[in-house]
């Protein structure tokens, strides 16, 4: 059976996301926030992350974004392959609600029209959208806004095989240390290894949708997040990159098949303002 | 230590600050970004007279969400300053004293800030709502057409930074 959906709703909903997700973290983002704030060591540090918590709630109580950096719209679409869109097109409808959202929302435009022309197009416009076809007739819409201060810290490794399992570590060490004090820690840092060079960085930017206290299902993949997030944190750089015990939340690692000659290993690191929301039309 | 210190931030106000120190600004600021600070450069290189009056002038690098009807300003916490960089010596020389962002500069930086008495503040990155509330005064001075990179003239109170870079050069993020 073909289950048709009207444009309309998707325009809403995402109108309502683009709000919902600047103005107020998630559950796990919360939650990892409070637990960092009550076990920091440092002095300073957990001045700061106490400062983190006010602003929370000042969010909160005021309708005021998190941060100014609402970031551009980054938008994951899972459409079930037995979905039928009417009433329009439906990436202009998701660009719709993403100029409502900001708008609506006093939410800040941060996009440009050309990376070198730079003209801001005003109204937070184009989202960046990857669309998946899956089984069924649902829609499943994450909405992850991501400032730029930690995306200029990201990289992608394209490691050799021999590289093996101490090279992507390294990798992402090397990444959480250059970018320190610029990606607003603490971060929450995602990992795609495997597939190709773009497959790579795509799953490093949907490890960062997953829940901050959710592991890999795969075991050798969950032993190696604990152990990097320990070494990140063993670093010292600490809430604000002023020292501290809390550098990362989290290291969410996802994983593909690849190529017998590769080893691709793509680090997207996130600061604490670590928005993602989900809707399921 | 803490310190309660007013704008302008001269030479006598920075020979008292150390890295590390915890400061509460007031007074006036200047806020500017990426592309504000593009334009300034450009107009130097040009001949023509900056914007704002950068004797002992300090910049906030910060670009904010707009305010709600009847509030000051939107959510206004600090943005990379290492993107200012490349621009930041040219107004060190010229008399810009206090530089406010977050995350590491270069050494041409550092140099210019010692050649100068200047000093580096870091504001809370991700604190934007919370420091939205030390701002008292907002109004655009000019680059109005750059959206949220339009350089702001600020009134901020008791507005908490850090000092990171001091005039010696010495920088806490280094000691981490
Ligand atoms: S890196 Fe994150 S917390 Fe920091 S300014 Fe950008 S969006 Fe805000």
């Amino acid at each position: 059976m073909i289950r048709t959906i009207n444009v309309n709703i998707v325009t809403e909903t995402i109108k309502d996301m683009c709000i919902e997700s600047n103005y107020h973290l998630s559950k796990d983002m919360d939650q990892a926030l409070k637990k960092a704030a009550d076990t920091e060591e440092s002095v300073l540090g957990k001045k700061i992350l106490d400062q983190l918590q006010e602003n929370l709630k000042i969010a909160d109580e005021d309708k005021i974004p998190i941060c100014q950096d609402t970031g551009m719209a980054v938008i994951f679409m899972e459409i079930g392959q037995d979905v039928h869109f009417e009433g329009g097109n439906l990436e202009d409808s998701i660009n719709e609600g993403v100029r409502r959202g900001y708008t609506e929302g006093y939410l800040r435009k941060s996009v440009v029209n050309d990376p070198l022309l730079r003209e801001n197009t005003k109204d937070n416009t184009p989202a960046i959208i990857h669309y998946t076809i899956v089984a069924g007739d649902k829609v499943k819409i994450t909405f992850a806004p991501k400032g730029f201060g930690s995306e200029n810290m990201s990289r992608v490794f394209m490691l050799k095989p021999a590289d093996g399992e101490e090279g992507i570590k390294n990798a992402i060490l090397t990444a959480v240390s250059d970018a320190g004090p610029n990606a607003c820690p603490p971060m929450v840092v995602g990992v795609g290894i495997g597939g190709d060079f773009e497959k790579s960085a795509i799953m490093a930017k949907q490890a960062l949708t997953r829940n901050a206290d959710e592991y890999s299902k795969l075991p050798h993949i969950r032993k190696m997040e604990k152990e990097v997030l320990e070494k990140i944190n063993a670093f010292g750089i600490g809430p604000a990159g002023l020292s501290g015990s809390t550098t990362a939340l989290a290291v969410n690692i996802n994983t593909y098949p690849t190529h017998i000659a590769g080893l691709p290993v793509a680090v997207n690191i996130c600061c604490h303002v670590n928005r993602h929301t989900v809707r399921i039309l | 230590m803490d310190k309660y210190i007013n704008t302008p931030i001269t030479e006598e106000v920075t020979a008292d600050l150390k890295y590390g120190d915890y400061v509460y600004i007031t007074g006036t600021i200047y806020v500017a970004r990426d592309a504000a600070h593009k334009r300034m450069t450009e107009a130097l290189e040009k001949g023509e007279e900056l914007p704002i009056p950068i004797k002992d002038a300090t910049i906030y690098y910060m670009g904010p969400s707009p305010a709600r009807e009847g509030k000051v300003i939107g959510s206004a916490g600090p943005t990379t300053a290492g993107r200012m960089d490349k621009y930041a010596p040219v107004l060190l020389d010229l008399g810009q004293k206090a530089m406010i962002g977050k995350g590491k500069r270069n050494k041409e930086v550092i140099d210019a800030i010692i050649r100068n008495k200047a000093v580096y503040f870091a504001a809370v990155g991700g604190a934007g709502a919370l420091l939205s509330k030390c701002i008292t005064k907002s109004k655009i001075i000019c680059y109005e057409d750059l959206g949220a990179e339009a350089v702001l003239e600020i009134e901020v109170l008791n507005f908490p930074a850090i000092v990171v870079i001091d005039r010696d050069g010495n920088n806490l993020y280094d000691m981490v």
